[in-house]
């Protein structure tokens, strides 16, 4: 909005005004380079010690010095993907319901109840996990039979804690995200692209169809911003995944994520080379989910170019 | 026909994954409010925590610690958050206004923990002291991209013409934002604010290392101090049928502050909105 004429841009207020509230703003992309720098220089006696070999070995042994983060590498990105596999067909379908389907009168409370899921801390995820879903979990591990227990998918003994319990909980964690960004991109789908295929003879699907594949990179985006979210968890996940550094491929296995460790080990860490480890972890997550979130933003930018389209913490505040 | 029945069945399914995300909802709701709702009395808001073994007791500490470590939070993000949020918003062709909200979205989507780890090396490491103010710098790191973009949003639904009025009266561009557009967007974003509180007040894993716990009552700011989440996560993993008790009243008191606030503000927004547009 360009208002302001040259007589105005030279009165002091006018001119400050702008320097203070942005002096402000500036804090924020400082904030983000900061954690980068902060983190990286913490972690520079792991960095020197052991190079890339710290990302390859699979050896988690603090008492004689050993650190390989490889465990929790395969950890984090196996319960997030599965948590993706199982999370984003369910919040495609919500955000489809809420932007197309849905009778007029329960959109907004449904709208708010599902990013409720979103407000719920991560605590309680955890407090509830433990308590009413691991012994669900048990008792479906219990009931799988024997001939399933030979694929290695299932094997192990039926503890309860392990990957499969922090993987649902994860999924029902990241459905909010994925779901109401669908959402805002389909909204931004111009109406042209679902009337024109509903001229043509299409079906509900079919327009849907239309619209889903106008706004694919935005939901693409939609989905990894929730898969970012997934990365990044950990209160739940640490009271889920039974804490144990070793990589196996069984859904019922104990495992370990990044995030995980730095909770539960951090506070122990008093030998210096333990702590830059464990900061280095810490790095390395920063950049995993910078990356996942700014190319989300990116994809969901290109569809929604003309709207906001809020790529974060649904806030109801804000959404409704 | 077969296209009917294929649009019918996909129909079918976007209901069916509305109602299979509500049903962890209610039940996640159903649990933490059936063990909790018993386990809540006066005592547990008054009194301190007991020792293992000793039934009762409550969350008094724990419950100031959040209040503080949020405050702190607050002190540090709101100030930052909304001048922030007016410059993106008054400004928001600059390539300043889209570095800042591009990195707002970045630094809302990084790890807590990693907060943790950042606010952990800033203030802990070079007092050698786990403190209360580390946490809330931590929590208020976390809130900052919260509030630049709540503030940005609402001070957007402001209808232009009141801006334009004001310059057109010969006010400064500060003026304008200070004494009418603010003003307009005050209430929304004071919701937004207390919203954006009852989320932080959820976070765990940036204060395990940062305010860490305190088993005492404690208000200094440059001792560790407890905190309402940390409470919970320690009685949780505990092998102690009466700290779970605990662990889910406290869940249950969390709950119930962040579902007062959600639905605080959605009337709120709601009520902006139709008082904006007409």
């Amino acid at each position: 909005m360009s208002t302001t004429g040259p007589l105005r841009r030279s009165s002091g207020e006018g001119r400050l005004f702008p320097i203070l509230t942005g002096a402000a703003a500036f804090l924020v992309p400082c904030l983000v380079a900061g954690i980068a720098l902060v983190l990286w220089r913490e972690s520079l006696l792991s960095i020197r010690e052991f190079g890339f070999a710290f990302w390859r070995t699979s050896i988690w042994d603090p008492v004689a010095g050993q650190f390989g983060a490889l465990p929790f590498i395969w950890g984090t990105l196996y319960s997030s993907l599965l948590a993706l596999l199982l999370s984003a067909p369910v919040a495609l379908g919500i955000a489809v319901f809420l932007s197309d389907l849905s009778p007029q009168v329960l959109r907004q409370p449904l709208i708010f109840l599902t990013e409720l899921l979103a407000a719920i801390p991560s605590i309680v995820y955890g407090l509830w996990g433990i308590f009413v879903l691991v012994p669900l979990v048990r008792r479906l591990e219990i009931a799988t039979p024997s001939w399933l227990k030979g694929v290695p998918l299932f094997q192990g003994p039926p503890l309860g804690v392990g990957l499969l319990a922090a993987s649902l909980v994860l999924a029902v964690m990241m459905v909010p995200f994925t779901a109401s960004v669908a959402r805002e991109i389909l909204k931004a789908v111009p109406s042209a692209q679902r009337e024109g295929a509903y001229a043509l003879g299409a079906t509900g699907w079919e327009a849907i169809r239309m619209a889903l594949f106008y706004g694919r990179t935005g939901i693409i985006g939609a989905v990894m911003l929730g898969l970012g979210r997934a990365l990044g968890e950990t209160m739940a996940v640490t009271m889920l995944i039974g804490n144990n550094p070793r990589i196996s491929m069984s859904l019922f296995a104990p495992q370990y994520t990044m995030a995980a460790v730095i909770a539960n080990e951090f506070t122990e860490a008093a030998d210096p080379l333990y702590l830059d480890a464990l900061v280095e972890i810490g790095l390395v997550l920063f950049l995993i989910t910078v990356a996942i979130n700014a190319l989300s933003r990116v994809l969901v930018w290109r569809v929604g170019r003309e709207r906001t389209v809020r790529a974060g913490r649904p806030l109801p505040a804000a959404a409704v | 026909m077969r296209r009917k029945v294929v649009s019918g069945a996909v129909v079918a399914f976007c209901a069916a994954a509305v109602v299979l995300a509500l049903i962890p909802l209610g039940f996640i709701l159903f649990f933490v409010i059936g063990h909790g709702l018993p386990a809540l009395n006066a005592a547990f808001f008054t009194q301190m925590p007991k020792p293992v073994g000793e039934p009762g007791g409550g969350m008094a500490n724990a419950i100031a610690g959040t209040l503080i470590l949020i405050g702190l939070a607050a002190g540090i993000a709101v100030p930052i958050g909304i001048v922030s949020g007016i410059y993106v918003s008054e400004y928001r062709k600059t390539s300043l206004a889209s570095a800042v909200r591009f990195s707002a979205d970045i630094l809302n989507g990084v790890p807590s923990i990693v907060v943790g780890l950042f606010a952990y090396t800033t203030a802990v490491l070079p007092f050698h002291r786990f403190s209360a103010i580390a946490g809330g710098l931590a929590l208020g790191i976390m809130m900052i991209p919260l509030i630049v973009r709540m503030t940005e949003e609402l001070l957007n639904l402001v209808p232009p013409t009141l801006r334009d009025g004001a310059l057109a009266l010969g006010a400064t561009r500060a003026r304008a934002v200070v004494t009418v557009i603010l003003p307009a967007a005050l209430p929304g974003i004071l919701t937004g604010v207390l919203v954006a509180l009852a989320r932080i007040a959820g976070e765990t894993a940036p204060l395990l290392f940062t305010a860490f716990n305190n088993r005492f009552w404690s208000t200094r700011l440059d001792q560790p101090i407890a905190s309402l989440t940390v409470q919970v996560y320690t009685y949780a993993i505990s092998p102690y049928d009466d700290w779970h008790r605990q662990a889910w009243a406290g869940a249950t008191v969390l709950i119930g502050a962040i579902l007062t606030f959600s639905l605080l503000a959605r009337a709120m927004t709601r009520r902006l909105e139709r008082m904006h547009r007409p």
